[in-house]
């Protein structure tokens, strides 16, 4: 008997939470195409460093244009080589890890405190709702980057996980705000006062009533978190402000716009564009695939499935 | 307008409280400005580090002493008194609300054409989609629009600075000015220095351009949707009107109003954000200043370009609301709220 339970509880979580996304996805071309970017992101981060060997200076000739658009093609250097003689390939894989780390971390963090700070305002109102916004407030005005900028001095470090809670600083308070409006237009709608009516517990109708209804909403603002994450990190790196321990995009366009001079000659080029070509390519498959959240998450859409 | 008060008053507490963070934090900076100076001056002039920290050490009077807490009480009453301190690293000794002085027209300039003409932009294209919802340009406007929304100022600015600047020679690969116009500007030639001034500028507002105006056309498409459902509308339609009128005076005002905030505040923000664009194009505003104030460890100029931005956002915010108020007939005569 219980297991059958479990059998139909995992049946049904199979049939909600992969098949049904996986249908809008395939229904859907724009998100098609951001998540077979993205699966090929994913890939490059956590397999690649295990295929890829570790990009070592002196390998290769300096400069060595991409081999890849040589005929006939080779792949053994195939986005060339730096100016002294790293594979680029080798460095964008080995970077794609640690800036979809952080973009990863600071986009479940920042969300996670934005939904936290938001739900609790909103709900509660009254003096917690008015303390919480006027942090919320003050946190919206400090300047981002520029506090970003010394908080990575003060802090000095290239762990993934440091460097991701750092960028979720300032970032919160945008989503706070936004859920805790968000909150307040549900709150005395017919089905919570329903529920509040039925004597339904506070967690019920935060998680069961209220939630549901903010599924889209987090899920396209977290998306937005990991977009604004890759451009903070990377930003970061690119200023020279966080220590170049660790392999990361960023690094590679600082190398390539302030030492290798690759701005100045053609054959320098392919260093700066390859990290350059990475960044957008993220970016386009995360934007691509917030196109199916909508869908996904919707309630309404959901029961019409 | 006891309301007004009210805000005025929150705003205050805002600017307060934002500038103590800032302080506690800068100060928890590690690093000693004197060492990071003579390290400068190494890269600089090739001079030993002996040397070159006996010439930093000159710098000394300036570096603040005593414990953290008296600091603070001592900047902050002068900071509202207008004086801002003096920098340890920038030309040492100079007055840092002189150098801010110097370097806020430049960031103000940049900010604010990019910021009206991406604005204007982003509403005239806003609105034809909105009117032309549904249909196949607007649907592929969206996609690339809320792209180029996610790319990075700084990648937008590096391309334009190798392909502008670099490869085709169009314009400047940094600066404000050239030497040579600012010696027209002092026999007399206004025009031409004026001409050389937004040439040097022409790039980094592009930049701006380019990253910021998607915002603003998807953010009229959905006001302007939103309007072009309201009942006044179609009242106006009835009514006859021409149809251009409708445009401007019916859908057009009404669908500003509520970009009208974000617009205010965008200023302040995109002060913070000039860093990027400033540190590529070599550009001497704020973020340019803020970048090696952070790097020097020049702690009072760090926290004047730090405290001005927070102000600029805080007051952006304050004065939109006011006028948002005045705007809005709503609001306007709803009175007491």
């Amino acid at each position: 008997m219980k297991i059958s339970h479990l059998r139909l509880g995992v049946k049904a979580f199979i049939e909600d939470w992969i098949l049904f996304p996986l249908s809008v996805i395939v229904h859907n071309v724009k998100a098609l195409v951001g998540f077979i970017i993205l699966l090929f992101y994913i890939a490059m981060a956590t397999i690649g460093p295990h295929v890829v060997p570790y990009p070592r200076s002196f390998t290769c000739p300096p400069y060595l244009p991409p081999t890849i658009f040589r005929w006939p093609p080779s792949l053994e250097h195939p986005l060339g080589c730096d100016y002294i003689g790293t594979d680029i390939w080798a460095q964008i894989v080995w970077g794609s890890t640690t800036v979809l780390e952080i973009a990863f971390i600071a986009g479940i963090v920042t969300t996670l405190v934005g939904i936290a700070v938001g739900m609790i305002a909103g709900f509660l109102g009254g003096k917690v709702d008015a303390v919480l916004m006027a942090i919320t407030d003050v946190v919206m005005t400090i300047p981002g980057l520029p506090l970003l900028i010394v908080l990575a001095s003060v802090i000095r470090t290239s762990s993934p996980l440091v460097v991701g809670l750092m960028l979720s600083i300032t970032a919160w308070a945008g989503l706070a705000r936004a859920i805790r409006s968000q909150v307040l237009s549900l709150k005395y709608r017919e089905f919570v006062e329903a529920a509040k009516a039925l004597g339904m517990p506070t967690w019920h109708i935060v998680f069961r009533e209220i939630m549901p209804n903010l599924m889209s909403f987090v899920a396209i603002n977290f998306i937005f978190a990991t977009v604004g994450a890759i451009y903070g990190s990377v930003g970061l790196y690119f200023l020279g402000v966080l220590p170049f321990t660790a392999f990361n995009w960023g690094i590679m366009l600082n190398m390539a716009f302030r030492q290798a001079g690759a701005l100045y000659s053609l054959h320098t080029i392919h260093y700066l564009l390859a990290p350059i070509f990475a960044i957008i390519g993220l970016q386009i498959g995360l934007i691509l695939f917030s196109y199916a959240i909508d869908e996904i998450f919707n309630p309404r859409l959901r029961a019409r499935a | 307008m006891r309301w007004i008060v009210r805000r005025a008053i929150i705003a205050f507490l805002t600017v307060f409280t934002a500038m103590t963070l800032s302080f506690f934090v800068i100060k928890a900076m590690p690093g000693d400005p004197i060492d990071a100076l003579a390290q400068a001056f190494v890269r600089q002039y090739y001079m030993s580090y002996e040397e070159a920290y006996r010439l930093a050490l000159a710098a000394a009077p300036f570096v603040p002493k005593g414990p953290v807490w008296k600091q603070y009480v001592e900047y902050m009453t002068k900071f509202f008194r207008g004086d801002l301190g003096v920098s340890i690293s920038f030309s040492t000794g100079k007055k840092v609300a002189e150098i801010l002085a110097d370097a806020i027209p430049w960031t103000v300039l940049v900010v604010a054409t990019s910021l009206v003409i991406s604005f204007l932009m982003g509403i005239v294209i806003g609105m034809v989609m909105a009117y032309k919802h549904g249909s196949k340009l607007d649907s592929s406007l969206i996609v690339a629009f809320s792209i180029l929304r996610s790319i990075p100022e700084y990648i937008v600015a590096i391309l334009l600075l190798w392909i502008l600047a670099f490869q085709m020679g169009l314009f400047p690969t940094g600066g404000r000015y050239d030497y040579w116009a600012l010696e027209l500007l002092k026999k007399g030639d206004v025009l031409a220095f004026l001409g050389n001034v937004l040439w040097h500028a022409a790039l980094p507002i592009l930049t701006w351009i380019i990253t910021h105006i998607s915002g603003w056309a998807l953010a009229m498409r959905g006001s302007t949707i939103g309007v072009l459902g309201e009942d006044f509308i179609t009242y106006a339609k009835v009514r006859g009107l021409p149809s251009r009128r409708i445009v401007i005076k019916y859908v057009g005002k009404n669908a500003i109003l509520p970009l009208f905030t974000s617009f205010m505040l965008s200023l302040g923000f995109m002060f913070g954000g000039s860093i990027f664009i400033e540190f590529i194009f070599s550009y001497q505003g704020v973020g340019w200043v803020l970048y090696q104030s952070i790097t020097q460890r020049d702690w009072y100029l760090m926290l004047g370009a730090f405290n001005i931005i927070i102000i600029a956002v805080v007051l952006g915010a304050l004065l939109a609301d006011m006028l948002y108020g005045f705007l809005d007939p709503r609001i306007r005569r709803g009175g007491t709220t």
